[in-house]
């Protein structure tokens, strides 16, 4: 809630002034990237922890529960250590996490408090600018984030497959769609009490997204509602690509992600435009 | 009515304002913690070949206590951190208050109580979900309730005094994801700390949630040893007075001004 905006000025604004325009497709919404690049240069301990907090998640369970439940056994039979099934799945929910976070909290306190959008439009900029930047600001960070994440996973010994190249794009991905979705979500919010609704739906999807235990655990029907979750496609999608269980089915998580997305930004973009010019 | 009551009566007045929000963390955040590590991923942990390092229970008896005491921990963090900062920056509560004949000791404990309130709330939470599960065996379950508010002391008065420092903030998100976090992962809620090497297990042994756990656990099993006992309520009873002792002169220091 603190992220006030800072007159500092520097290289890291430098840097998006230079880039030509076009090349990120994003218009004047690089403008809005410089904006937030400016402010988290002074509170730069807050990226530096967000990576740090996987990490020790990856370390529990690898030190602890991975213990206790010894492996799971994949589709083709084989058994993979509990710590190499679990991590990919945080990967895509701490992609959700971070995604959601940055996209309703903090949107909507620069939105309602810091009043931060209604200064931006008085500029040449628009609202699709806006909503094009903050979700860009977001990607940005979650990558960061999800690199790290990778690394540490390989360095534990989390990684049998080399297509987990693509895990990192994939939780990109993950990330696009959540904040689209969770911006869109954010200009429907009255005030902070509705961000409980927030918890309400991110809980039960990151604890029962077959983050923890595979499909089979559930009954039938239960097993429907779980597919039909945004998390569970992009935990199927990073575990297929880091344990190697590589398939056709991937591509309907993608396709799903993608889409999930492209509705987001549009709703975002339509209702900032609502929210702050009418 | 003793005047740090009144204090309390504020926050009280406006949680009953608010309470519908609180309810998905309070109720429904157990049950579904409950299944999906007790129920869901319990039943390969008790397949396992690892089951003797749980003292013999299933992996649901072992967790829901250790999350018990984690919930305490967790929900004294959060309102003895934002609430204070908001009270003293943000709507200026504690002004208001020591406007009329309440002084700051009044306010604190007041405050304190509250807290104390939501930490009972949060773990008599648990426990009737635990007992829906069939994981509360005996009454002496029952004892997890005070000793979860002490658990939850233990965290709340010493980050309510270093809360009253803050000029905004910034500093709570580190607590919560280099102190909390960590402490939630591992303090034994998950796998018993026999587990870890033997640098984090002293770690560990220093930390308040490892003794919180362990009492929330050895009190639902029935396994504690009165020595155990002792010692854990000590030091835990001890971090809450000296936390208390701090607040009382930040508190002091803050609000004169």
């Amino acid at each position: 809630m603190s992220r006030v905006s800072s007159a500092a000025s520097g290289s890291v604004g430098l840097i998006w002034r230079v880039v030509p325009p076009g090349v990120f497709g994003l218009g004047r919404g690089r403008r809005m990237i410089e904006r937030n690049m400016r402010v988290v240069r002074r509170m730069w301990w807050i990226p530096v922890s967000g990576m740090a907090e996987p990490v020790f998640y990856l370390l529990s369970i690898g030190i602890g529960i991975g213990k206790l439940v010894g492996g799971i056994p994949g589709p083709n039979g084989t058994v993979v250590p509990y710590a190499a099934y679990v991590a990919p799945a945080l990967l895509a929910a701490s992609a959700m996490n971070g995604a959601v976070y940055e996209s309703t909290f903090n949107v909507y306190f620069k939105l309602k408090y810091a009043r931060i959008y209604d200064a931006v439009l008085a500029t040449p900029m628009q609202a699709v600018d806006v909503a094009r930047g903050e979700i860009a600001t977001a990607l940005t960070r979650g990558s960061l984030y999800a690199a790290v994440f990778v690394i540490m996973m390989a360095g534990l010994g989390d990684i049998h497959s080399t297509w987990a190249i693509l895990a990192l794009p994939a939780a990109v991905l993950i990330g696009f769609a959540f904040s689209a979705v969770g911006m869109a979500a954010t200009t429907y919010m009255r005030g902070w009490t509705d961000f409980d609704l927030v918890q309400l739906v991110l809980l039960p999807m990151f604890l029962f997204s077959t983050t923890f235990y595979p499909l089979s655990t559930y009954p039938r029907w239960l097993q429907i509602v779980v597919e039909c979750t945004p998390l569970y496609h992009g935990v199927s999608l990073t575990r297929s690509l880091t344990l190697g269980w590589v398939g056709w089915t991937d591509l309907v998580h993608v396709a799903y992600l993608v889409v999930m997305g492209a509705i987001g930004v549009a709703v975002a973009g339509r209702r900032i435009r609502v929210l702050l010019l009418s | 009515m003793p005047p740090a009551l009144r204090a309390t009566g504020y926050f009280a007045l406006a949680y009953r304002r608010t309470w519908r929000g609180s309810l998905v963390s309070t109720f429904v955040s157990p049950t579904l913690y409950l299944l999906a590590m007790g129920v869901g991923l319990g039943s390969f942990v008790n397949k396992g070949a690892h089951t003797a390092t749980l003292g013999g229970v299933s992996y649901l008896q072992f967790v829901a206590p250790g999350l018990a005491a984690a919930a305490a921990a967790l929900t004294a963090a959060s309102e003895s951190t934002f609430p204070v900062m908001g009270a003293l920056k943000w709507t200026r509560t504690y002004f208001g208050m020591l406007a009329t004949p309440l002084r700051v000791g009044d306010v604190l404990a007041g405050h304190l109580i509250w807290i104390a309130t939501r930490v009972t709330m949060a773990v008599g939470a648990y426990l009737i979900v635990m007992a829906a599960f069939g994981t509360t065996q005996s009454i002496e379950t029952l004892a997890v309730l005070p000793a979860g508010v002490l658990v939850g002391m233990a965290f709340a008065t010493p980050l309510a005094a270093f809360a009253a420092t803050q000029e905004n903030d910034s500093a709570f998100s580190l607590i919560f994801r280099l102190g909390m976090i960590p402490l939630f992962l591992f303090s034994g809620v998950f796998f018993p700390i026999s587990q870890l090497p033997l640098g984090l297990r002293v770690v560990a042994y220093i930390t308040p949630l490892w003794h919180g756990v362990d009492l929330c656990r050895g009190l639902t099993l029935g396994t504690l040893t009165a020595a155990a006992l002792v010692g854990h309520a000590a030091y835990l009873a001890a971090l809450a007075a000296a936390g208390y002792l701090v607040a009382t002169r930040t508190f002091a220091t803050r609000l004169r001004t």
